[in-house]
């Protein structure tokens, strides 16, 4: 049995509310299926599934607050039966929870179902790491009760200081939650009653404290340096007219599909900068690439393009007339708000002519692409006026230093002066 | 076409692309673009809704010649034949 958790969909993320069910228990599920709708600061979100079975048991309520970790339902893959599987504790023995105490009406199980069935530990391809030590922590924890794993201590603290659990991150084992946890949260519930009481949030609001609590974060720990390039844009500005001459106004290419194609090419010739900073680069294998949309009511939001460098132009631009409107309508897919790899942010026409992106943590990267600017330029000893784009690479210094940035810069200017090979 | 049914349709898709903004009080000798903050991706949107729309095709080349209301409703007249 698969435990479906709830995922963060960005390093600002800490729970999300269910706001509906896509699913209900028989329901078979493959990967890249919608199981839930959640509402959290970035609008509402459809969670997708990356398991392939069947759903067992749905343990979240609708408008239930579901912290980032938190078991949403079980999914029984292929080859195991529906009925009896083991959680053990800290201390090593099995206990039941309550879970699979009543079989579903219209199952197709065996009447009988197992109580205790310790050998069916070893079935399950996804448990998570149960420790096996005995008398490791002073805390033991007790299965699941109501979704949450917490020690009688924890427990009691927080019954006593009026503490919502569902509001608590646990930081203990398997997401469980501990008593510096529930000493955290009473410290924050003290800060945030002491300020004086503000009016309810609306849309923008949370987007604003979202984007705010990731800058913030980023700027503490993230060392910044920038390395700016004037590039020169006719090569690329002539290709994409002639183009869109001969394109029905539906099939029209913008020109940021053209940016993205080659600046997802040009990560691939310096790929320390696809990457996460985790106490260490660690490098990711798919470039998906993650680009700014400025919302109508203020605030930005950041979907990825899954898998940038694979698709051609045309598909980066279908991708992009998908995706910005759901953004502007804040109904993004969870993938697209926690897969992405690097940032791009671009201002456009009419915007600054250059633009030092905050790099979005745990990336290392941001990519910032100013206006398309008339500017004088020198072409074989010559004072000629070129279209010129100034381009911004923002690095995380822990992660990369400035010869890695300036050949990212140096790659992208070769592959805009021939976007037919894009 | 009618100017004044085309500058209802050009109104209801202004309207749709920028629903905060009331595209009937934007001045028709304005760059609406600027006036209702509409970047590349909107106007593409809005060009494409509008040639769908009246059945016309707005080639890229003419851009420059519907920046306001007035004009691009009189572009759109002369091109849907009044």
């Amino acid at each position: 049995m698969i435990e479906f958790r709830m995922p963060s969909m960005g390093a600002d993320m800490e729970s999300g509310t269910l706001r509906e069910w896509k699913v209900k228990p028989g329901d078979v599920v493959k990967r890249g299926d919608i199981i839930a709708e959640v509402e959290a600061q970035k609008g509402i979100i459809e969670i997708e599934c990356f398991e392939e079975g069947v759903i067992e048991k749905l343990l979240i309520e609708i408008d239930q607050k579901v912290p980032v970790g938190t078991p949403m339902a079980l999914i029984r893959t292929a080859g195991e039966a529906s009925g009896a599987f083991v959680v053990t504790t800290a201390a090593g023995t099995p206990q039941q929870p309550d879970i699979t105490a009543t079989p579903e009406p219209n199952a197709k199980t065996p009447p009988t179902v197992e109580v205790q069935h310790v050998s069916k530990l070893t079935a399950f391809p996804k448990t998570e790491e149960i420790p096996q030590s005995p008398g490791a922590s002073v805390e033991t924890t007790v299965p699941k009760e109501h979704g949450l794993r917490i020690s009688p201590l924890a427990r009691r603290m927080a019954e006593e200081n009026h503490i919502d659990l569902n509001a608590v991150h646990g930081t203990g084992e398997d997401g469980a939650i501990t008593k510096a946890d529930i000493e955290k949260a009473i410290l924050d519930k003290t800060a945030a009653t002491a300020t004086a009481t503000k009016p309810a949030a609306t849309g923008s609001d949370t987007i604003r404290q979202a984007v705010a609590a990731a800058m913030s974060r980023s700027n503490r720990e993230i060392p910044h340096y920038y390395l700016e390039s004037a590039i020169d844009m006719q090569a690329a500005l002539d290709w994409l007219a002639k183009q869109n001459t001969e394109r029905p106004v539906q099939q029209r290419l913008l020109l940021a599909p053209v940016l993205i194609k080659a600046a997802a090419k040009a990560l691939r010739a310096v790929p320390e900068l696809n990457a996460v900073w985790d106490n260490g680069l660690q490098l990711k294998p798919d470039i998906h690439m993650g680009f700014v949309v400025s919302l109508r009511g203020g605030g930005i939001i950041v979907p990825a393009i899954h898998d940038a460098d694979k698709k051609s132009i045309d598909e980066l631009m279908a991708a992009m007339n998908d995706i910005i409107p759901r953004a502007r309508a804040l109904r993004l897919r969870s993938s697209e708000l926690s897969d992405s790899t690097v940032t791009l942010t671009s201002l456009g026409e009419g915007g600054a002519d250059k633009v030092f992106g905050i790099i979005y943590p745990p990336q290392v990267a941001v990519i910032g692409f100013g206006a398309v600017i008339q500017a004088p330029a020198v072409i074989d000893g010559q004072l000629v006026i070129r279209p010129t784009m100034h381009i911004t690479l923002g690095g995380d210094h822990r992660a990369t230093d400035g010869l890695s940035g300036s050949k990212f810069l140096k790659a992208l200017k070769e592959f805009l002066q021939h976007p037919e090979e894009l | 076409m009618n100017t004044a049914v085309i500058k209802n349709t050009i109104i209801q898709l202004l309207n749709r692309i920028a629903p905060d903004v009331d595209a009937a009080t934007i001045n028709e000798d304005v760059n609406f673009r600027q006036e209702i903050g509409l970047d590349s991706f909107d106007t593409l949107q809005f060009i494409t809704a509008l040639s769908e729309a009246l059945q016309v095709n707005i080639p890229e080349a003419d851009y420059g010649k519907i920046t306001t209301i007035r004009s691009l409703a009189e572009y759109l007249a002369v091109k849907t034949g009044n």
